[in-house]
């Protein structure tokens, strides 16, 4: 039985992914242009930014990113492509911005970069970065799956007073018309992005508060649990589509 | 009468919420109102000017024809006792409902006079969209 149905996922996996569409798909093509140039896409400033963070010593450690991990295209290569991931000191799964956050304080000695601070964001945009076109692997790792299984029932679950849940949005209507903006299909294949409607990058959670407070629900504090069980389904959902950071959408 | 026994439910109607009948020019203007009535998001709806209305709901367009009074305003109050599994907001709840935003919390999308202004200026759309 076992077999069966394993066998039965690796069928159904190639057609299923190839209806999987980013977000990339439904944008402009003037906002697509933007995305693909480096000298035009304006998430490249925080790359940049993020690539004098990496260098730069600091905390009391007296040490940069770059003199424990060197060169991040090489030790940074796939790495947000696997994120999040299972954290051993907390004992719970911890995403990319929140690992960035601990290496700083615990390893380098540094102040805390507050959630969705600009030099967090470019941090993460710039590690992020060195995985652009690699595809999204979530590990492989059996500790990650109670967390994904509430991500995935988060998702499922209508909130707000307009009693919406992501997968009435981003399943069953995905690809028509929410007013004016085609619904995409909600892969996290982009974060941290650009988006020009809050002419600023922003991370994964930013976005996912902005579509809890459209329904006109609460959503959760930065960095709460709820958001890194999100993003693990949203990486498994995303599984085998390519890394974009930093995106541009609309 | 076929459909009626076929589905019960949506034969059900909805009595008045006010006494004061709906006045459908109001009605009309909170249908428009993005921050209000919100049902253009979703909904297409004969009114040419607006531009970016939704396309994953019916076009409202002939509404007024293919549902009486009583049954528009039970569509607009609690559209989930009709289909459980709608997207449709439920704009005269607010019970049941899970992690209401402080600002919203106890209260209803749309007050009992704006459910009467909308259900008068649907009963008016009684031409069926062009196909
Ligand atoms: C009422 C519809 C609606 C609901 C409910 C909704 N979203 Fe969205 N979501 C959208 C729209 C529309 C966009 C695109 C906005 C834009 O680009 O202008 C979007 C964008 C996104 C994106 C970004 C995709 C990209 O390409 O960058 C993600 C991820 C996402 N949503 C996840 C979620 C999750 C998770 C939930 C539930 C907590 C949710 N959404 C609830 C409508 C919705
Ligand atoms: C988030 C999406 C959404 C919003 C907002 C919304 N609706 Fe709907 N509505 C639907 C869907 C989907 C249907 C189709 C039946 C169903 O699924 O319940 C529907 C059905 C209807 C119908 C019956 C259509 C027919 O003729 O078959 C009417 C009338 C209606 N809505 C009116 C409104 C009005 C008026 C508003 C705003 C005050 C509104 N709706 C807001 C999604 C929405």
């Amino acid at each position: 039985m076992r077999r069966a149905l394993a066998l039965l996922a690796a069928l159904a996996l190639p057609a299923a992914a190839q209806e999987r569409r980013s977000g990339f798909e439904e944008m402009s093509r003037e906002s697509q242009a933007m995305q693909r140039d480096d000298t035009a896409n304006p998430g490249m400033l925080w790359v940049l930014e993020g690539e004098a963070l990496w260098n730069r010593p600091d905390g009391a450690s007296g040490r940069s990113c770059a003199s424990c991990h060197g060169k991040a295209e090489v030790s940074m290569r796939g790495v947000a492509a696997r994120y999040p991931a299972w954290d051993e000191a907390s004992g719970a799964p911890i995403d990319l911005a929140g690992r960035i956050r601990q290496s700083r304080e615990s390893r380098q000695g540094a102040p805390a970069l507050a959630r969705e601070s600009e030099g967090l964001l470019a941090l993460a945009a710039y590690v992020a970065h060195q995985s652009r076109g690699e595809p999204i692997r979530p590990p492989d790792d059996a500790r990650l799956d109670s967390a994904r299984a509430r991500g995935r029932a988060l998702y499922a679950e209508r909130r707000g007073q307009l009693d919406l849940s992501c997968a009435q949005c981003h399943d069953d209507n995905a690809g028509r018309r929410l007013a004016g903006s085609v619904i995409p299909q909600g892969h996290p294949t982009g974060y941290p992005l650009y988006r020009l409607e809050w002419q600023s990058l922003g991370s994964l959670q930013r976005r996912l508060r902005g579509c809890m407070t459209g329904a006109r629900a609460e959503p959760y504090a930065y960095g709460a649990a709820e958001y890194v069980e999100i993003e693990l389904y949203l990486a498994q959902r995303a599984a085998g589509m390519a890394v974009e950071t930093p995106a541009v959408r609309p | 009468m076929l459909l009626a026994a076929a589905f019960p439910a949506v034969a059900q109607e909805a009595a008045p919420l006010t006494a004061q009948p709906g006045d459908p020019a109001r009605g009309r203007a909170i249908v428009a109102d993005r921050q209000r009535g919100l049902c253009l998001l979703c909904h297409p709806a004969p009114m040419p000017e607006e531009r970016f209305q939704g396309n994953l709901a019916p076009d409202l367009a002939g509404a007024g024809s293919r549902w009486t009074e009583g049954q528009l305003r039970l569509r607009l109050m609690d559209s989930r006792r009709l289909n459980p599994d709608s997207i449709m907001p439920s704009y005269h709840r607010s019970e049941g409902l899970h992690r209401v935003a402080p600002a919203f919390q106890g209260r209803t999308v749309l007050g009992a006079q704006e459910i009467e202004d909308v259900v008068a200026y649907l009963t008016t759309l009684r031409e069926e969209p062009p196909r």
